[in-house]
């Protein structure tokens, strides 16, 4: 409930049909920050994300980014305020090549930038200039991520929205990715927000933390104290108890 | 086995694959002999006085032998041999080669064969003689081109499937028919006008279906097309119902000179010709040429542009496109817009050639023939859908002019009725061999380093 967040989540509840999938949550994200979600399969972490995008809507409470109420507005205005996704399942361009799927995240500037832009991505992530005229749809899962991550930078973000980056790839390049991302933080003070199950790579990379059981928000603090925290530890670090 | 020895070391060991292929062909021959004598050699009849006879009909059991013994011998001389070559290729490392002359200008030369044909056929065939020619291959075939190439910037491109798209080449028909004969206007006006009103109705019907995908979006569009169709036959006070329009205006060559034999300009008088309906084909042959070139050079320069790109990006994933900031509503109706103002470039033209249009040229069956076109050239590739058109259509054309089949078959047999059955056969064929059509893989747009057409953001600075 920081007054001066960038990204504010006010006492948001989202439905799908007749399914409340969030009730009440509440979640901030400051400027220079990077913010780990956590949670359980179906805890309603990527509702979350998406209802931050505005699809689906969220039919209470309040999205406010920067001073605006993003609540109602379409997904492609909300991306036009400078917020990107890496959504869930990467949803790159199977069909087009890694460098027309950085040409899409170039849109919303009409490419004034992407010279500069694709080059800041291929430092970022080598393994994509390798390929740069390879169809994304033949890459691997990681090579994947990567170019959702890049492609969401080339919009030249104020935050970036992570859905998952680590699921199905093997730890190395998970590794590799949770770094990349503490690099952007680190060098170009990108704001992010990270929706992950790995809990203890999420929470040793952020700066603070929450934690959603079955569509709330149950406990919030900084990475460390979380991840010191013995009921987290309990239910996410060390096989659980649920 | 021996297959095997001949793969491995091929020409040496195996034998001459054209003896094989003559031994073959003789076995065959005498199965199918076997097989047809009875079948086809010897017929029972009745003859005048009631009486059962047996007709003999050997010329045709003999034709019948020598096809099968043709075939035969084609597939294991030569089909089969290029199979197996086409395999041990694929099997080997590709080597990088510079491709020929023919293949690296295959599309100017292509397009300067496309300018020469009139030539070629009125110096093959006479003036009178490259009618049908001109018309029945030239015409025809490049209209379905057009219509397809238009299609495919909704189906192809922006991967809206739209079984009603034949609506908008009645909407350009018929905007042509009604506004030359009621107003006079010129065909240079009308062209324009149908295709701003097309593109108008292609945004009318974007607008309720710009929820819908696939299947449904399909549907939604077959009623479109069908509507469009009920309203040109009941409206009978403006569209004539289904007699249909006659007697529309034959396009002028901008005022300067004209295709009516009475007017004092006539084509023939102002250069000395005399008088011949060819001149008229010819025309519409070229101009028919231009507008699907145009089609084509309008296509590949919207792919690269930001529009074309969120076409090829809203076909493969709505959802990242939204989240990029993309306006799907908006990309959506442009594709409608343009791909219906292609349809309605070619509805006027189509209006302009036949003088006639009445609702029968528009029913569901042209359409699902244009989506055809599209699916089987390959969604996405202009290429591939000009060989698709050329195939189907000219396929078609072909079959009105097999009359010796009617020397096997017998004087009753027409080989267009067979047309659809033809048509459905190479559906299925081509999918099976090429399921995403002749040409199936997507080129891309955009390159680092060479090609300076890509965009010009990319040729400020070199790339290393």
């Amino acid at each position: 409930m920081a007054p001066n967040a960038l990204l504010d989540v006010r006492n948001v509840e989202t439905y799908y049909g007749n399914i409340r999938a969030l009730n009440g949550v509440d979640v901030s994200v400051n400027q220079g920050e990077i913010v780990a979600l956590i949670g359980a399969n179906g805890a309603g972490k990527s509702t979350l994300m998406m209802t931050i995008f505005g699809s689906p809507r969220a039919r209470s409470g309040q999205i406010v980014f920067d001073g605006t109420d993003i609540t109602q507005m379409p997904t492609h205005e909300i991306a036009r305020l400078r917020i990107a996704q890496s959504p869930e399942g990467r949803r790159i361009f199977p069909r087009m090549t890694v460098l027309e799927n950085l040409q899409m995240g170039a849109s919303l500037d009409k490419l004034k930038f992407f010279d500069e832009d694709v080059e800041k991505v291929f430092t970022l992530f080598p393994r994509l200039k390798e390929r740069i005229n390879q169809r994304g749809g033949t890459l691997s899962g990681g090579e994947q991520q990567m170019l959702s991550i890049g492609r969401a930078l080339m919009a030249r973000p104020r935050l970036l929205l992570l859905d998952e980056p680590s699921l199905g790839l093997a730890p190395l390049i998970v590794k590799g990715i949770f770094d990349a991302i503490r690099e952007l933080n680190r060098t170009q003070g990108l704001t992010v927000f990270l929706v992950e199950q790995n809990a203890f790579g999420a929470l040793k990379l952020a700066t603070r933390g929450y934690v959603m059981v079955n569509g709330s928000v149950t406990m919030s603090g900084t990475g460390k104290d979380l991840l010191a925290d013995p009921e987290v530890r309990a239910a996410y670090l060390e096989g659980g108890r649920h | 086995m021996t297959q095997a020895v001949s793969l491995s070391a091929p020409a040496t060991t195996a034998p001459s694959p054209i003896a094989r292929a003559v031994r073959e062909a003789l076995f065959a021959g005498v199965i199918s002999f076997g097989l047809f004598v009875l079948f086809i050699g010897l017929k029972s009849d009745q003859n005048i006085d009631n009486r059962l006879i047996v007709v003999t009909r050997w010329g045709t059991l003999a034709i019948v032998v020598a096809l099968t013994m043709l075939g035969r011998f084609l597939f294991v001389g030569f089909l089969a041999p290029a199979f197996q070559a086409r395999k041990a290729r694929r099997a080997k490392v590709e080597v990088v080669s510079e491709a020929g002359f023919v293949k690296r200008n295959l599309l100017a030369i292509a397009i300067f064969a496309l300018f020469l044909y009139p030539v070629f056929i009125i110096s093959t065939a006479g003036l009178q003689g490259s009618l049908k020619w001109v018309d029945n291959f030239g015409i025809q075939i490049l209209i379905y081109v057009m219509l397809a190439w238009g299609l495919n910037i909704v189906v192809g491109l922006a991967g809206l499937l739209d079984l009603g798209y034949v609506a908008f080449y009645a909407v350009g028909a018929y905007s042509y028919a009604l506004l030359a004969s009621e107003l006079g206007w010129s065909f240079w006006i009308l062209l324009p006008t149908a295709g701003i009103l097309a593109a108008f109705w292609g945004v009318i019907l974007g607008f309720p279906v710009l929820r819908l995908r696939g299947d449904y979006l399909a549907i939604v569009t077959l009623a479109f097309g069908e509507i469009i169709r009920l309203v040109l036959i009941n409206w009978r006070e403006v569209t004539n119902g289904s007699a249909g329009i006659s007697g529309i205006p034959k396009i002028d060559f901008f005022g300067w000179f004209t295709f009516n034999v009475s007017d004092p300009n006539y084509f023939g008088k102002v250069f000395g010709l005399g008088v011949s309906g060819a001149y008229y084909k010819i025309f519409l042959y070229y101009l028919i040429l231009l507008l699907a070139l145009l089609t084509a050079f309008v296509t590949i320069r919207l792919r690269r542009m930001p529009v074309g790109r969120a076409w090829e990006a809203l076909r493969e994933d709505e959802i990242a496109c939204r989240s990029l900031g993309i306006n799907t509503t908006n990309t959506k109706l442009t594709a409608f817009a343009i791909g219906a103002m292609f349809g309605g470039f070619a509805g006027s033209f189509f209006a302009a050639r036949q003088g006639f249009v009445s609702p029968e040229s528009f029913v569901f069956l042209e359409s699902a023939i244009i989506l055809a076109i599209v699916v089987l050239g390959g969604m996405g590739s202009l290429p591939g859908i000009a060989i698709a058109a050329v195939v189907m259509i000219g396929g078609t054309e072909i079959l009105r002019e097999m009359n010796f089949l009617k020397l096997i078959f017998g004087p009753s047999f027409t080989p267009e009725l067979y047309r659809m059955l033809l048509f459905g056969l190479a559906m299925v064929i081509v999918m099976l061999w090429k399921p995403r059509g002749f040409v199936g893989s997507r080129e891309p747009t955009a390159f680092l380093r060479a090609r300076k057409a890509v965009s010009s953001s990319f040729t400020k600075e070199g790339h290393g």
